[in-house]
Order: C-alpha cells, then structure tokens, then sequence
C-alpha cells in the first residue's frame, strides 16, 4: 500500500476537530477541572483583544504561564469568584492545520461564544474571534502548548466569567 | 439654569441627610443629562489618555469627556490638543481609527480638513466653481472649529477640561491626593500593556462608589480575602479628599494566617487553607515608596488609578446613559521594567478587569444593583456605616463615610 499524505493530513485534521469539539463541551458544561486537562503541563493560555494583539501589547483578560495557573483560574471561578447564572455554547469553526517539523502542530479556527443570562430574553454574542494554538503530544494524546484567543469584539458586555 | 419645561422632571433630595440616596440618582434621564452638562463638561479634569500613547508629533488617539467623543492629538510642537470629534459641518464623527499618526484629520464626508490643534484649515470649493456656489464672502474657517478643550498634563497622565478657567491639576486634587498619585506615577516612564474595554448595564457613579466602599472588599472578593491582600483587620484607610469627590482606598498586604479568629467568622469569604497551585501571581514586588501594597484611586469623574501590587491600569469610565456606562483600560508598566517584571504585571492582571478575579465580580455586583433599582424602583440606598464619621476620611474599613462625602460634592455640582 502507498503512503497518501494527504490522509495523515485528514487524520491530523480530525483529531484536532474532536479536540475542540471536546474543549467546547467542557466549557459549555462548565466543568473546568476537565478543561484545565486540555492543556500540556507548560501550557500558555491568553484571552487578548485583537487591538493588542495586533499592536504586539501583551494585556490579556485572562493571562495563564503553565497548567497550574490554568489550574488556578478554574479553581477560583469554581470556589471563589461570584457572578450571576448563565448559559454558555462554545462554536468553533473554519479549522486549519499545519504539522510542524518538530512534531509539533500549529491550528487555527474561528471561535463564537454565546452567552444566555438566566434573567436577560436574548442570547448574546459574547466573544467574537480565532484561536491561533500549538499543539503537542504527551503520552500520544494532543495537549495545548498554546492557546492564544484573540477576540475582535473590543467592547467586552459586563464580564468574561467563564473562559474562551 | 432650569427652563421652566424641566420643573415637572426636576428632582429633589430627601431631607438634608446624606445616609440614604434615593434611586433616581441613577436612573434618571434628566439627572444624567444634568450630570453631562454640570460635572463631565463643567469645571473638572477629565482624564482623556497617557502621553505615552501619543509619543510623537501627529499622533492621536479617540478619547470621552463623558459621553462625548473627543480627539487627544500631539500637535508639531509638542504641545496635546484635544477637541470634540465632531465635523462642524454636518456632525459627522470625523476620526474613525482608535489610534494613528496622521498631518492633519479629514472628514471622510465632504472632506473639510482640520490641524493637529482641530482648527479648521480647509473646505474644499469654499469659493464654488466658476465663481458659482461656495461658501458666503463673510464664512471664516476660525469660526467653524469642533469645540477645544483645555488640556493639562502631570506625570505623562493627560487631562482635559470644557472649562478654560480651571485651577492646576496639583490644586484641582489637593495635597493627599496628588501624593497618592505621584507614588503610583513616580516619575518612571510608562510603557503601555494594552488594554480592555467593556460596558457595565449601572450607573456611572457606582463605579465611584465601589471603590469608596471598602466595606464589599472584605466580603465579595473571597480571593482577595483568603490570600490576605485585604482583610477587615488590615492595616488600610479610606482616603477622602477635602471637597469629597476624590478619594483614595488603600491598604497593606498582610499574612492571612494572622487574622483575628473573629474576624474569619464575619467574612464569609475567608477560606482555610487555600493555596494557589502558582502562588507567583500574588507576589508583591516592592517598587514604590508608599507604606501601602494597594490603592484604589477615584479621581472625579472619570479615572480610576489602579495600583493593585504590581499590576497596574487606568481604568477611564464613559457613561453612555443612566442605565450604562463603558470602562476603557490602560495597562502599563515602566522604562527599565525587565521581561519578568513584564511577566509578573501581565500574571497579576488576572486579579482586574472584566475577566479578573476580582474586577468581573464588581462588574456582576454593580449589574445587580442597577438590576434591583430598575425592577423594583422608587426605593433608595442605605448608607450609614460609621456615623462617628459623618463624611470624609476613614480609618476603618467597615465605613460609608467617602460615599457621603461624594455624595455631599455631587449635591452641590449638580444643585439638588
């Protein structure tokens, strides 16, 4: 049998599809001990305004070095922090990928967050934008080594309580 | 002042007691638009941008002096002007881009072109064609500029004001005051870290008011709590300026394993042997001379300094209605900061803004306040904490007395 690269591309494709497609499932369940999981030990994770971003100004809305600042962030949400009931659907769309000659996979999609207020009639588009990531293997499985997500929709309503 | 036709909309303070404040002072139509004309476009320093976003000559940004838009501009000689962003033509906002370099703005709409001051310089076929049209032989171009405003700078913070006979920044905050902002910006050149905008469903003066209430620190912010950057037994003052309107909230960090058992009672939020799997994001790196880890600086009307340990911001408010505001904020850091440094300011940030620990529960509580004011109206606040101080300065934590104190300077610039 001849090797097609072109179906290690479609396998690569698809595994980093079921990747985010779980990554959005834990979010909308809002189960953030799991999404900490989708990170690599040394994971960089940024929340970041496609203003900064594109001026090269580093200030995210949620700024983590390492899967224990990750760790952090979801166990303060979870135990800590007060904001009111709501409803989250996490879409990612339009996937590209491209492997890297250290084993290495960079990817990129679309990202709409929409967001429902238990006491507000309308859904929300609450965060517009692209995640521009780099994914490793650790123990054969695809882990974030980073997940940068630049938001375009500069005017943030009230409050990002649950991550992107 | 009042036209007759405002009388049947004109509000009246209850009584001549400070400790209760009646909904309508946020969520009144006609006390906002009172508020626009007598405190954001009456005789205050608004904050409108950091020189150091506006570096070079042509450089610009859009900025508010409350609701209204405006343009902070560097001029060829250096000087800052900043000017309505306002085509006096046909209205049209003219400076579309958040920040650039330009020699001179143009209204995309029948192009008349102002300098880096917002003096109208040009209009195209002002004299017509073939002698047919055109503006009147008596149009002048120094009659037709967007409104300029004031402007004054200190420690690379730019302020403007509609009012031309406003007194020197140093003397328009007072000596306290201008101490807590001169330890924050100590002389070191800003480097900005970006920014974050969001809309707030409140009142503008909330946002004040939250942070002259030292009181919900200690309660609704577990993790400031369980970490020891503020407790009600810290060591802290509430500082209120002379007329009122300014005040700063400071405190120092302490170790949370020595607060008072009774303390830990009455906070609900202190939790036992919580610990951060990344404790770096609490580090305090000293680098200021000032006996406090934190200040909270509330300058009228529109700026807050934020001095949180080592993250540091500008927090700009922009009302947009009585029911509505928008913070606009600048994070920065200085010349000479090392890249850890840089580092340990952009981790900590995850305490403020609408996603920190911090700032997205102010963000919520301040929503719930406006929430219950619209859905059960016609009530009023209570705030009577600490009577032994009527207004001002206080030196507990557990203590209204600054919102009176706003409240008193807010009576008085509005005539209610």
């Amino acid at each position: 049998m001849t090797y097609d690269p072109r179906l290690a591309a479609l396998l690569l494709r698809a595994e980093i599809d079921a990747f985010n497609t779980d990554y959005a499932e834990k979010l909308d369940r809002q189960d953030l001990l799991a999404w900490v999981e989708s990170f690599a030990e040394d994971g960089f994770y940024v929340v970041i305004s496609r203003e900064n971003f594109e001026r090269n100004q580093p200030v995210g809305l949620i700024y983590c070095e390492g899967r224990a600042m990750i760790a952090d962030r979801a166990f303060a949400l979870l135990k800590t922090a007060m904001f009111g009931p709501r409803y989250l659907r996490h879409m990612i769309s339009n996937l590209s990928v491209a492997a890297q000659a250290d084993g290495s996979v960079r990817a990129r999609a679309n990202f709409i967050v929409i967001e429902v207020l238990t006491d507000r009639p309308e859904p929300r588009v609450l965060q517009v934008g692209e995640y521009r990531d780099v994914f490793v293997r650790v123990d054969g499985a695809l882990r974030l080594k980073e997940r940068r997500c630049i938001y375009d929709n500069l005017l943030i309503p009230t409050a990002l309580c649950i991550p992107v | 002042m009042d036209l007759p036709n405002d009388l049947p909309r004109r509000r009246v303070w209850p009584g001549e007691d400070f400790t209760r404040i009646p909904d309508w002072v946020y969520t009144d139509q006609w006390v906002y638009e009172r508020e626009v004309e007598r405190i954001f476009h009456g005789h205050t320093w608004n904050y409108v941008g950091l020189e150091a976003e506006i570096p070079d000559a042509g450089d610009f940004i859009r900025s508010n002096v409350g609701p209204t838009p405006v343009v902070v501009a560097r001029a060829e000689d250096g000087d800052i002007a900043v000017f309505e962003n306002r085509c006096t033509h046909r209205a049209a906002e003219f400076c579309r881009e958040l920040t650039g370099n330009v020699k001179a703005f143009v209204c995309p709409y029948h192009q008349w072109t102002y300098d880096l001051r917002g003096n109208l310089q040009a209009v195209p076929f002002r004299r017509g064609v073939q002698g047919r049209g055109g503006m009147g032989a008596d149009f002048k171009l120094s009659e037709h500029n967007p409104r300029q405003l004031a402007a004054t700078t200190h420690r690379g913070v730019i302020f403007a004001s509609y009012a031309h006979d406003m007194e020197p920044l140093a003397d328009y905050l007072g000596p306290d005051i201008l101490r807590e902002f001169e330890a924050t910006f100590d002389g070191r050149k800003l480097v900005i870290l970006g920014h974050y905008r969001h809309s707030l469903p409140g009142n503008w003066k909330l946002y004040h008011e939250n942070l002259k209430d030292p009181y919900h620190a200690t309660l609704l912010h577990t993790f400031l709590v369980t970490f020891g950057l503020l407790v009600a037994g810290n060591k802290s003052l509430m500082l209120a300026d002379p007329s009122g309107r300014h005040g700063v909230m400071c405190s120092a960090k302490s170790d949370a394993s020595k607060i008072a058992a009774e303390d830990k009672a009455e906070m609900r939020a202190f939790k036992e042997g919580m610990r951060l799997a990344d404790p770096r994001m609490m580090d305090f790196v000293p680098e200021f001379d000032s006996p406090w880890s934190v200040t909270m600086a509330t300058i009228w009307p529109n700026l807050i300094v934020q001095r949180e340990m080592n993250t540091l911001g500008i927090r700009q408010l922009i009302p947009t209605g009585p029911n509505e505001f928008i913070m606009k904020w600048t994070m920065f850091g200085f010349e000479g900061d090392t890249e850890e440094m840089t580092r340990h300011r952009l981790r900590q940030g995850n305490l403020m803004g609408p996603a920190g620990f911090l700032g997205l529960e102010d963000n919520e509580a301040i929503k719930f306040v406006q929430d219950g004011m619209l859905r059960v109206p016609g009530g009023e606040h209570l705030v009577k904490l600490d009577p032994g101080t009527p207004f001002g300065t206080s030196e507990t934590l557990i203590s209204e007395s600054a919102i009176r104190a706003m409240y008193r300077h807010w009576r008085e610039a509005m005539a209610l």
